[in-house]
């Protein structure tokens, strides 16, 4: 199958997708873009969390196909150039990085967060948080992570 | 032209140029950054030229013979390059951490669900995937062993050759018989524990390239390269200079990836393509793919006088290791050595057994039966307290292990017992407020809205736990660093080569701060884990701060000698009360004396040093000896609303007192508190792999619960630094001490609350409601 979408701003064309391949297999396989992480393959993880359409969904359950003239971006899409983005700052600034697995996808949720919320309250980071595994931090130092964005962004 | 003015005016800028981040700072992790931004190259992330996917077939049967096995329609398989069985292994066919029983592919039979049989490499993870379904095997299905008690009593046929006990200890302290006369109070319970995932992340992966010299290269994900290499090179029937390992990126670890997994199979296929070779678990392939924490089963009798002294233990300790050994034989040494507590305990009677049977092989997981003993003594504690009338932290109080004292095994704790020092700290914080009637996102079921908070009680309670840290029983514990100090490109550099592995932990952060302080280097590179330096032992047992941490301290100091040395002999100055600081050679009072750069600059210093633990012993018939070279503590307090109507169970706060001895890095150290005490979470209220006839009934995330962040409730920490007499630093190790007493805090809570004896974990919501039901 061919699959034409848009990641990252890029427009990307591929030949000899097989259609059971699913959106993560695309990216990390074939467009090189390892980012989007394969903690489960079952949508239990949020590891491999992207935007489809400026909608915030795991990339596991998306299959190829879907995305045909999409707009997908990844936490690859995040940072421009060297510099990270605010909530990949905060991210290791708070100390919620450990193995670090989990972080692309915490990036992601996070990001679609604060673009809803600006100052979202520690109830409320839990609840949009729910769906994302951690394995290493016991989750105190991402809510940090996310409090500290959120300031961060704040004052740009 | 050294000394000259101009050299000092430079000196002398530098001078006010602090070292930055030493030991006791927290600076941002190097692989931070890279971990944020998806760029970091995890061991799943992996790719190569003319690359092919492997893939393992695993047994659906528990116990069965294999009658025959028919790879041919497989192999004929467009896309397939090969299809491996037994007869391809060319070395020995077994491997195994400490024990080598266990098949590197099945050959007459298969001990449990999920053992690998065959493997395939072909073009497509999809093309592979389907290559296994061709592959014929012929069972014949066998009476599975899941009793471990029918292993114990050996009624049943024998798994393997040496029959079904791994391992049995037989602790004899004191004189149990005369003690237990002067009890006022004995109370007796049996406990129970699941079987808990490890649960990383990121799946079992990595990849395999063969090499010109006919050996092969594997970057790969684990938790120990040199145990790795020598299996690997066994079964590959290669010498182990021809097996190179790698360390790429690893998506946590916490003992499941002590023991190999795709490590011998990716190579195989490689060795036999010649082309490289991927492999990677999808998460049901992971559940089945390492060991899992051992399930236990505790009997106790505990006696105390009437004003709670304890006079005796007796304790039964039972852990199923599954149908191979791994680590089973020293885990159950730690979970029998440990099966009093941190207590003054005189008379002791501590059996002890690990199995074999067709469940799934147990092993590492951080806490290493620590955590299945913790459970029983701690339940115990607070059922002696119950019987006593008194108040159960003050009953810990008054039992704590002098320092000084002796553990069941007659070993000295020469060491810090803070174990008071640590319940005054959590006693001292204050309780979270009562339920907030206006938040039911905080009450039992959350966002579901299930309660109104009718039947929601609130219970509080207290755990105590000990571990001790590092490998035990006479094991030569050590680690290896390489330092170079050079300058490069004008700048003074310092590169740190160990063979320890960054699991999430924080060592590459911390190896970097130890050499700052030591050499008053401000560059540090830490170099990627590898086989081309010495063994540092595995990233376990609470043990690489100290350890590697001790072996780059130790390497650096050696470094730092050898400045000075040279600076005496160039510059004709004594610097026997010299030190680095700062780029500098200065005098103990600081004057400057020579400028490192100038030292280094033409002549880099290399060194490498080992740094050993102190020694131990195995323990005797008796259960006697000094197995232990360390020991580290931790307590926690566990808020809890239990709401007892649905069994619903919500943690209000968790409160951790854990003494570290140092904090290297304060922000990793309470990572490490925090997760390692999530951990503990889970086992008490949800995480367990349940089997059934040997078979796992939840090999995934939906069916098995690992801790959301809506489950795990904010944590207040109290960190205590009383220095380690023997620790580099004063440092102590810390990744596990955090698991062991999360568990028994909670679920002394939840008996707080509910009133019920609940003696299994996981505590599940039909056992709170069949409960209350029965009262
Ligand atoms: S990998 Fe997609 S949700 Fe886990
Ligand atoms: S940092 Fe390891 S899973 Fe979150």
């Amino acid at each position: 199958m061919r699959l034409e979408c848009t990641v990252n701003d890029e427009a990307r064309s591929l030949d000899g997708v097989w259609e059971g391949e699913s959106l993560l297999y695309v990216l990390r396989e074939r467009l090189g873009l390892p980012g989007s992480k394969n903690a489960c393959e079952q949508g239990e993880c949020g590891s491999c969390s992207v935007y489809v359409d400026g909608i915030l969904a795991c990339s596991c359950l998306v299959s190829a196909g879907q995305v045909h003239g999409a707009r997908v971006i990844t936490v690859e899409g995040l940072a421009e150039g060297d510099e990270l983005h605010p909530i990949q700052r905060a991210f290791v600034e708070a100390g919620a990085v450990q193995c670090g697995f989990c972080t692309p996808g915490f990036v992601m949720v996070t990001h679609d967060l604060l673009a809803r919320e600006a100052s979202p309250t520690e109830p409320e980071i839990r609840e949009a948080l729910a769906g994302n595994l951690c394995r290493c931090t016991g989750y105190q130092k991402i809510v940090d992570a996310v409090q500290l964005a959120a300031k961060m962004l704040e004052e740009e | 032209m050294r000394g000259t003015t101009a050299d000092l005016d430079t000196a002398v800028r530098e001078l006010a140029r602090p070292v930055s981040y030493p030991v006791g700072t927290s600076p941002d992790r190097p692989d931070g950054p890279p971990k944020t931004k998806g760029e970091f190259a995890y061991s799943s992330d992996l790719w190569a030229q003319d690359m092919l996917w492997g893939r393992a077939l695993r047994s659906p049967h528990p116990y069965a013979r294999i009658r025959s096995l028919d790879i041919a329609a497989a192999l004929a398989q467009p896309g397939v390059h090969a299809v491996l069985t037994h007869e391809d292994v060319p070395g020995r066919k077994t491997y195994g951490l400490l024990i080598p029983d266990q098949p590197v592919l099945a050959h007459d039979v298969v001990r449990f669900q999920g053992e690998p049989v065959a493997l395939v490499a072909a073009d497509h993870p999809e093309t592979a995937r389907r290559a296994l379904d061709l592959i014929k095997v012929d069972y014949e299905p066998l009476e599975p062993v899941t009793d471990p008690e029918v292993s114990i009593a050996g009624t049943a046929p024998p798994l393997h050759p040496e029959g079904n006990i791994v391992a049995q200890l037989h602790i004899r302290h004191g004189d149990v018989a005369a003690a237990s006369e002067r009890a006022d109070v004995t109370v007796t319970g049996t406990y129970e524990l699941g079987m808990q995932d490890q649960a990383f992340l990121g799946p079992e992966s990595g990849l395999a390239l063969p090499s010109q010299d006919g050996g092969v290269e594997l970057f790969i994900a684990t938790q120990w390269l040199h145990a790795d290499r020598e299996q690997m090179a066994a079964s590959l029937g290669l010498s182990p200079e021809k097996v190179r390992l790698t360390s790429a990126g690893i998506g946590g670890a916490f003992g499941g990836r002590e023991d190999l997994s795709i490590q011998i199979h990716a190579c195989l296929l490689a060795l036999h393509t010649g082309r490289p070779i991927k492999m990677s678990y999808g998460r049901e392939e992971s559940f089945f793919g390492h060991v899992h924490r051992h399930p236990g089963r505790l009997e106790y009798e505990h006696g105390a006088t009437r004003d709670g002294i304890l006079t005796h233990v007796k304790a039964r300790v039972v852990l199923d290791g599954g149908a191979y050994a791994s680590t089973s034989r020293e885990v159950i040494v730690v979970a029998a050595t440990t099966a009093a507590g941190p207590y003054a305990v005189d008379h002791a009677e501590i059996d002890a057994y690990s199995t074999y049977t067709n469940n799934p092989p147990c092993g590492a997981m951080r806490g290493f039966g620590a955590v299945q003993s913790c459970f029983g003594y701690e339940s115990q504690m607070d059922k002696l307290a119950a019987a006593l009338d008194m108040d159960p932290v003050e009953l810990r109080r008054r039992n704590v292990l002098p320092t000084g004292g002796k553990t069941p095994t007659g070993q000295v704790v020469d060491v810090p017992v803070p174990v008071r020092e640590l319940l005054d700290q959590l006693e001292a914080m204050p309780l979270p407020p009562a339920e907030n009637p206006d938040e039911e996102r905080m009450r039992p079921g959350g966002v579901a809205n299930t309660t109104h908070g009718e039947g929601v009680r609130r219970g509080v309670g207290y755990a105590v736990g000990f571990k001790n840290i590092g490998f035990s029983s006479g094991a030569d514990d050590y680690s290896t660093a390489r330092v170079r100090l050079s300058v490069s490109r004008g700048e003074l550099t310092a590169e740190v080569h160990t063979a320890g592995l960054e699991v999430g932990q924080g060592l590459v952060v911390v190896q970097a701060q130890i050499a700052r302080t030591e050499l008053g280097v401000d560059h540090v590179l830490v170099l990627p884990a590898d086989t081309q330096i010495g063994n540092a032992g595995s990233s376990s047992a609470s043990r690489q701060s100290w350890l590697t941490g001790g072996a780059v301290q130790t390497t650096c100091a050696a470094v730092a000698a050898e400045v000075l040395e040279r600076t005496a002999q160039r510059l004709g100055v004594n610097t026997d009360r010299c030190r680095l600081d700062a780029g500098q050679i200065v005098t103990a009072a600081g004057d400057f004396v020579a400028s490192m750069v100038d030292i280094v600059a033409d002549e880099p210093i290399e060194l490498i040093r080992e740094y050993h633990a102190r020694k131990t012993t195995p323990l005797d018939a008796n259960g006697q000896g000094d197995p232990h070279w360390a020991f580290a503590f931790a307590a926690h307090r566990a808020v809890v609303d239990v709401d007892v109507e649905l069994g619903l169970v919500r943690v209000i706060e968790l409160a951790v007192a854990q003494d570290v001895g140092k904090a290297l890095n304060p922000k990793a150290l309470e990572g490490q508190i925090e997760g390692g005490s999530a951990q503990g979470l889970g086992l008490a209220l949800m995480e367990e792999i349940q089997v059934e006839d040997g078979c796992v009934r939840n090999p995934s995330f939906t069916d098995y619960l690992v801790p959301t962040i809506l489950d795990v409730p904010p944590m207040r920490l109290a960190i205590l630094e009383l220095p380690t007499p023997h620790g580099p630093y004063g440092l102590n190790g810390a990744g596990e001490p955090p698991t062991i007493s999360s568990t028994p805090a909670v679920v002394a809570a939840v008996r707080a609350a509910t009133g019920m004896p609940l003696p299994r974990v996981p505590v599940r919501p039909t056992d709170i409601v069949e409960a209350s039901l029965l009262t």
